[in-house]
């Protein structure tokens, strides 16, 4: 097999420079609309004072999870303050909240799509494996060879790192939708969108949601990644802290990280399952109307009776 | 005069690699295992005409293609071959907008599952084909209200699919299909998810409501009591194909081939034929101008105790007894009226059989029929009630009576001289039976 190669690798870079050379107008723009957003929550998220981001947050797990959540939330981003890497968790936050969103604009479009349309699964299957199997950080080197070392390249290598669970989970809820349900839908002359908007979006809803949170975790475990690119945050925290060896640092950026994961991934799985915790805020306030409204009825009955 | 609300002209469907060579060669004579190269098919050649206001079964076992042929009607799967017409729109091979408004507008179904919205109110479910139409909310609230009550769970509105019984959870998928106020109804095995009980208590119900309402049903079940108990007429499929369609009673007593037959065996025919079709001709019976002596000789020759008496265009009036007829004779008077007794028991012909066993043990007499118009039609004797009850297409024809027994003075003396025979026996010798 001597002299024998398929330059595999040189073609694809090869692409990637005329992207670069003939994109420039595109990559540009996505920069400037990556930057912004990114920029714009960091500067909300540091610039208000620490306490009342930790009240936001514990109010956000009330609502819907529960008090001891809430109660566990304002611990565990004290201990984020008192570690100093309040800023930097901020930071981490903005980006990987940016990134979910951006993920999952494109990966819930992409499922709905995929689910109703075999042929687009069937191309889809493969790019996502590969999307999710490809090591992360080989994103990078084109991602940095487009947008320059920052926070942008590092949000592009997260969005495609995080984007096949949000494809995958959404186009397995819409498919797992019991047929005769949606049958009932065609059968009452419902268009396809109505059926999408009215049945099957709603009913996929817990499946999807499950993505939207698997999204989540994944832009969060590519932070470190991100931060070798120079995004700033918990990530480049870390690879200092690997980079002369400080295993106190590195330890205290590893926490913060896994603290603020820890309270991502209960609100969003709550999100998804909103029956499973009746001692949320939510739940307590929507049983107390569903009772008042009974009493109504209850009451308009003895009226009439 | 019976109008057609839907039709189905030489249906086929054929799933799988080549449906339309499969039809082709179906048309001409290859059975359904010689297309399977071809493609599976789930029904063939189906024909069927639905009158407006009737509930029409398709009944057949799993995998006979009953399920396709009613997603067929309302164009859920297109056909391969032949047309289906919904009140003199032909819905094969229309454009999709089209399709939903008949949908929308002419036809509504209800599912095996119930395929209620779960994340919907009960209200907001019923409401829904409402809503597709574009019906102002506070208008089609107050339909799902009015739907509710009549299927019997008013004040549940507010409440979610999943906080209901599952005969509730049907009713609620009926009244979505009524709320749609469509002029046919497709129902695929409605009722077949429910337990025994509410199954019965539901069939009743939708009876009760189709008097009320007249829709035109089209239902759908595997079930054989089920299909006899609402059908008008039932269509019985089997591996594809319409094998028979008829009456409940067409196909209880003339069934169109040992496949029909061996399904009807099961049935509980107590519940399917009525009065009517197991009646026999009214015998004794005696005019009102009569005398008691040909009443008397009457029900001597039908070996009765009694008659029946009825009047101008056969009208029942009443019975008259042997011993009373008797008296009347002995004292030479010519008119019954005076012992005209009125009638123990009667039934009318439609009553189903199950309802005729308590009279029948009440009635001294073979149990009268009466039409409508309160005339004696027929006698139900109790052996004949028994004998319906068989399997058997014959079972329905008249039967011989059992013997009749022979008059008590007979009897008496052959005992008399029975007993004296034995007397002279037992003085000479011991009697033979030790022997044997």
């Amino acid at each position: 097999m001597d002299g024998f190669r398929i330059p595999i690798g040189e073609w694809v870079a090869s692409v990637v420079d005329w992207v670069k050379d003939n994109l420039e107008g595109l990559l540009d723009l996505i920069s400037f609309v990556v930057r912004f957003l990114v920029d714009g929550l960091t500067d909300i998220l540091v610039g208000t004072p620490f306490p009342i981001m930790i009240a936001i947050f514990a109010l956000i797990a009330w609502l819907v999870r529960s008090w001891q959540m809430a109660l566990g939330t304002v611990i565990s981003f004290l201990l984020i303050v008192s570690m100093d890497l309040w800023e930097l968790s901020m930071q981490t936050l903005a980006l990987v909240l940016v990134s979910a969103a951006v993920a999952i604009a494109i990966a819930v479009p992409l499922g709905i799509w995929s689910a109703r349309n075999d042929t687009v699964r069937m191309i889809l299957k493969p790019v996502l494996d590969f999307m999710q199997t490809m090591p992360a950080m080989v994103y990078l080197i084109p991602a940095i060879v487009f947008f320059s070392i920052g926070v942008v390249p590092g949000l592009v290598a997260t969005v495609i790192f995080a984007l096949p669970p949000g494809v995958r989970l959404t186009e397995l809820g819409i498919r797992g939708v019991d047929s005769e349900t949606v049958e009932a839908g065609q059968a009452f002359g419902a268009k396809p969108g109505q059926i999408l908007r009215g049945i099957q979006l709603p009913l996929a809803m817990p499946s999807i949601m499950a993505g939207v949170n698997q999204v989540i975790m994944l832009s969060l475990s590519m932070v470190v990644i991100a931060g070798m690119a120079g995004a700033d945050g918990l990530g480049k925290e870390v690879v200092l802290a690997i980079s002369t060896v400080n295993t106190a640092k590195g330890v205290e950026a590893g926490l913060a990280v896994v603290l603020v994961a820890v309270y991502l991934d209960r609100v969003t799985a709550a999100l998804g399952t909103p029956n499973d915790y009746p001692a949320s805020l939510l739940g307590v306030l929507a049983r107390r109307r569903a009772a008042q409204r009974t009493q109504a009825a209850d009451a308009a009955a003895s009226v009439l009776a | 005069m019976t109008e057609t609300a839907l039709e189905a002209r030489h249906l086929f469907k054929v799933f799988g690699r080549n449906p339309n060579q499969a039809v082709r060669r179906l048309k001409s004579g290859e059975s359904r295992n010689d297309v399977l190269d071809a493609g599976t098919a789930a029904v063939i050649d189906a024909s069927f005409s639905v009158n407006k206001g009737e509930i029409f079964v398709i009944m057949g076992l799993s995998g006979s293609g009953k399920s396709t042929i009613i997603r067929m009607l309302n164009g859920l799967h297109d056909a391969t071959d032949g047309s289906v017409v919904v009140g003199g729109d032909q819905i094969t091979g229309i454009p999709a907008s089209r399709l939903r408004e008949i949908r929308r507008d002419n036809v509504s179904m209800v599912f095996q599952h119930f395929a209620l919205l779960p994340h919907r109110t009960v209200a907001a479910n019923i409401a829904y084909p409402l809503e597709l139409r574009g019906v102002p909310r506070a208008e089609r609230l107050a339909k799902a209200e009015e739907v509710l009550a009549m299927v019997g769970l008013e004040g549940n509105g507010d409440k979610f699919p999943s906080q209901l019984s599952g005969g509730m959870q049907q009713r609620v998928g009926i009244a979505r299909a009524l709320a749609a106020d469509t002029e046919i109804l497709l129902m695929d095995e409605a009722f077949s998810a429910l337990d025994p009980l509410i199954r019965r208590e539901m069939q009743e119900q939708l009876l009760e409501l189709q008097q009320k309402l007249q829709k035109t049903i089209v239902f759908i079940t595997h079930d054989l009591n089920e299909a006899m108990f609402l059908g008008d007429r039932i269509a019985v499929m089997r591996d594809g194909r319409i094998v028979q369609i008829g009456t409940p009673e067409d196909i209880l007593t003339d069934p169109a081939n040992d496949y029909v037959e061996q399904f009807v065996q099961d049935v509980d025919r107590a519940r399917v034929l009525t009065a009517s079709n197991v009646m026999e001709l009214p015998r004794p019976v005696v005019a009102e101008t009569t005398g008691p002596r040909t009443a008397l000789r009457q029900m001597r020759d039908a070996y009765m105790s009694a008659a029946y008496v009825t009047g101008r265009d056969r009208k029942l009036l009443g019975i008259v007894t042997d011993r009373d007829a008797i008296k009347l004779v002995r004292k030479g008077e010519t008119s019954l009226a005076s012992i005209l007794k009125p009638v123990p028991q009667s039934v009318s012909e439609d009553e189903v059989l199950m309802n005729l066993f308590v009279p029948a043990v009440e009635s001294p007499l073979p149990l009268a029929v009466v039409d409508g118009g309160g005339r004696l039609v027929g006698v139900i004797p109790r052996v004949t009630l028994l004998a319906a009850l068989g399997p058997g297409p014959g079972s329905t024809e008249e039967i011989t009576l059992p013997l009749r027994p022979v008059p008590q003075a007979e009897i008496d003396a052959v005992l008399d001289e029975a007993q004296d025979a034995a007397a002279t026996a037992v003085e000479g010798q011991a009697p033979e039976k030790e022997v044997l």
